[in-house]
């Protein structure tokens, strides 16, 4: 008797809810593993990342940061998973997101020290325009010369962040920084400050751009046209150029709406959480949203728990840094792992494990 | 500025060394895919490679078992994305990238104590009579063993694609996997076993990055250099020959804009450095053209159903 894979001739509904779920469990007993390995206590480790900040004794502290680390996270995946879905590979996500926050910051520096209501908007319009741009680029490449567009929106993940650089250290750099690398404080400027909107909450315009973004896109998908186009041309590309849909239209949506979403997180971080152009401000968000779109099964409402769930690890990994010692690329690949197991396990989805009689060898 | 401070000796010798981290890599990812899987994950492994051998070396002292540690480190990782692809049956571009996201990860972790450390360095060979040669001698003859390997290593694989019964193979279950099944080839193994190759070759390309090239280990350090190896398998159309051409105009682009930037060119250091990343889109719109020679499963998921 050997374990053999059957196709199923449906992918099964239960396991595409199930296998994330089983996928965190699997993380967190691995997980727990490699901090064991890093002489750490295990139980410990993983209650400090995923229930210190929601109920510990600071969790008044950690809540809001909950909104403020899963907002990007959730804009760039609800953009990254329209794009998945049809079979459109975007993934440069964290150089639209530099890219829309340097658009955004240059809007408001411009317009230093003017104290209007219109400059914010401005910024935010500024800050899309930016991450569309940017994600313009391999669409287009890909349009007229069918370029890759995996390899052409990395590579501008790199020019991105040298062009941070070159801004940060050059044009943006704060005139009364006393020579220090990095842009006026936005906190400090109130027309450009992407503040709270109720004190100490974490809610700020970026989260509720990510709850439109959520919301829209589930119309999208579920409602729209052009949704059902993503959705088939992901599934069926061959039905999908008999039925009419327009592959070149797609790509430019899928990549456009993707830049656009990652190049507003981008903004609203720069303008808030951030604060300022600096060399580093970036953290990876544009990668880590992968993951984000991956573990909430490109749905929408998938998408948003999971990037709430990316985040506790964020935060939970930053507490355990600070208390326990747990080094950061711990956490990094804490997340890493994630994805793994989500994949390993979503075999499950597709086929069914059968325990077959072993094939004659003729 | 100082053009005249640029020696076009050394730089032509430097553009050998500059290119052998991507030639590495590169023919390695143009063997996997042309056993038709796309492993996305070579800068993940790449830089695992880069801190195994980093921290090999510095602990036994030798590069050359660093070297070795190095290709072992990537090829293990490499058959996380063989258990993945081949056994999970899971989606070739989000199990690359799942890899290269957990391999910057890990290196960052087995890292930690080496920043800062100074590698044991490896050694030139300097080849007697060839080496003495005026011009060619230093920019051929006068590299550490490394480069070479990675010139043997073109030329072994280029041979035994074209010449080869198990290139023959190789190919065959990359353009067509249900032929090559119905003949009785052993799909799944044949391409674990290229993985685990291009694992290996990913792997001393990154050690060659943190052994001789920088050399010292920053996390984060193969910056993009795994990427770039990809999109020279493109470049060269999956022929092994052209992978060396391709390896050389991108090692003579990055060799190029450092001596710009230490000659004082009156371009910001950021917009030089840009450029390497920027010439691959340009090289890539190229190429991309002509999209016939890509192996025709390359990317696709295999299942026997029998």
């Amino acid at each position: 008797m050997r374990l053999h894979l059957e196709k199923r001739p449906q992918p099964s509904r239960r396991w595409t809810d199930l296998s994330p779920l089983l996928a965190v469990v699997i993380t967190m007993l691995a997980g727990g593993a490699l901090f064991a390995l890093l002489g750490k206590n295990p139980v410990e480790a993983i209650s400090t990342i995923f229930w210190e900040p929601l109920f510990g004794e600071f969790a008044f502290y950690y809540r809001p940061q909950l909104l403020i680390k899963g907002a990007p996270l959730i804009l760039i995946a609800i953009g990254l998973s329209l794009g998945f879905r049809a079979g459109v590979w975007n993934i440069g996500a964290e150089g639209q997101y530099i890219v829309g926050a340097l658009s955004g910051a240059g809007v408001a520096l411009a317009f230093y020290p003017l104290d209007a209501w219109v400059v914010f908007p401005l910024m935010i319009m500024a800050g899309a325009l930016g991450g569309w741009a940017w994600g313009m680029i391999p669409a287009l490449l890909k349009l007229r010369f069918g370029t890759n567009e995996i390899l052409v929106s990395l590579m501008l993940v790199y020019v991105a962040e040298q062009l941070l650089a070159a801004m940060a250290l050059g044009p943006m750099k704060n005139p009364d920084g006393m020579g220090f690398p990095g842009s006026r404080n936005l906190q400090e400027y109130p027309a450009a400050h992407n503040a709270d909107l109720i004190a100490a909450s974490g809610l700020h315009w970026g989260v509720v751009a990510a709850t439109v973004a959520v919301i829209l896109a589930y119309i999208l998908l579920g409602r729209h046209v052009l949704g059902y186009q993503i959705r088939l041309s992901g599934e069926a590309p061959r039905a999908a150029r008999f039925a009419g849909v327009n592959p070149g239209r797609l790509i430019l949506f899928c990549l456009g709406a993707s830049g656009a979403l990652a190049g507003l997180a981008g903004m609203f971080e720069i303008s808030g959480p951030a604060g300022q152009v600096s060399i580093d401000f970036n953290v990876g968000y544009g990668f880590t949203a992968i993951i984000v779109a991956f573990l909430g099964r490109l749905h929408p409402v998938g998408i948003a728990l999971a990037g709430l769930l990316m985040a506790l690890t964020y935060i939970g990994g930053e507490i355990a840094q600070g208390n326990l010692g747990l080094p950061a690329a711990a956490i990094q690949m804490f997340q890493g792992m994630l994805l793994f197991f989500l994949l390993a396990v979503d075999v499950l989805t597709n086929y069914r494990l059968r325990l077959a009689p072993r094939p004659e060898t003729a | 500025m100082d053009l005249g401070s640029i020696n076009p000796i050394l730089l032509l010798a430097s553009i050998m060394a500059a290119s052998t981290p991507i030639l590495l890599a590169a023919i390695g990812e143009l063997v996997v895919e042309r056993a038709g899987v796309l492993n996305l994950g070579v800068e993940g492994m790449m830089i695992t490679g880069a801190i195994c051998g980093f921290a090999v070396a510095v602990g036994t002292g030798s590069p050359a078992t660093g070297f070795v540690a190095g290709a072992a480190g990537g090829a293990v990782l490499s058959l996380l994305f063989a258990l993945l692809t081949q056994v999970a049956l899971a989606n070739h571009v989000a199990s690359g990238l799942a890899l290269t996201l957990f391999g910057l990860g890990l290196s960052a972790l087995l890292g930690q104590g080496y920043v800062g450390v100074k590698p044991p360095p490896t050694a030139r060979l300097d080849i007697p009579v060839l080496g003495d040669i005026p011009v060619l001698g230093p920019i051929l003859f006068s590299h550490d063993l490394m480069v070479y390997v990675a010139l043997a290593l073109v030329a072994v694989v280029w041979a035994m694609l074209k010449y080869s019964r198990a290139g023959l193979i190789l190919r065959a279950v990359g353009e067509n996997h249900d032929a090559a099944h119905a003949l009785g080839y052993k799909v799944v193994r044949v391409r674990v076993l290229a993985i685990a190759f291009g694992g290996a070759c990913a792997g001393l390309g990154g050690a060659y990055l943190s052994l001789v090239r920088v050399p010292q280990w920053t996390e984060g350090m193969t910056a993009g250099a795994g990427w770039i190896a990809l999109a020279l398998v493109v470049f060269a159309s999956w022929k092994a020959g052209r992978v060396l051409l391709g390896a050389w105009l991108f090692g003579g682009v990055s060799v190029l804009q450092l001596n710009l930037q230490a000659a004082g060119v009156a371009i910001p250091v950021e917009y030089l450095s840009m450029s390497p990343y920027l010439i691959t889109i340009v090289v890539l719109v190229i190429m991309s053209a002509d999209k016939s020679r890509a192996p025709a499963s390359l990317g696709r998921i295999f299942h026997a159903s029998q």
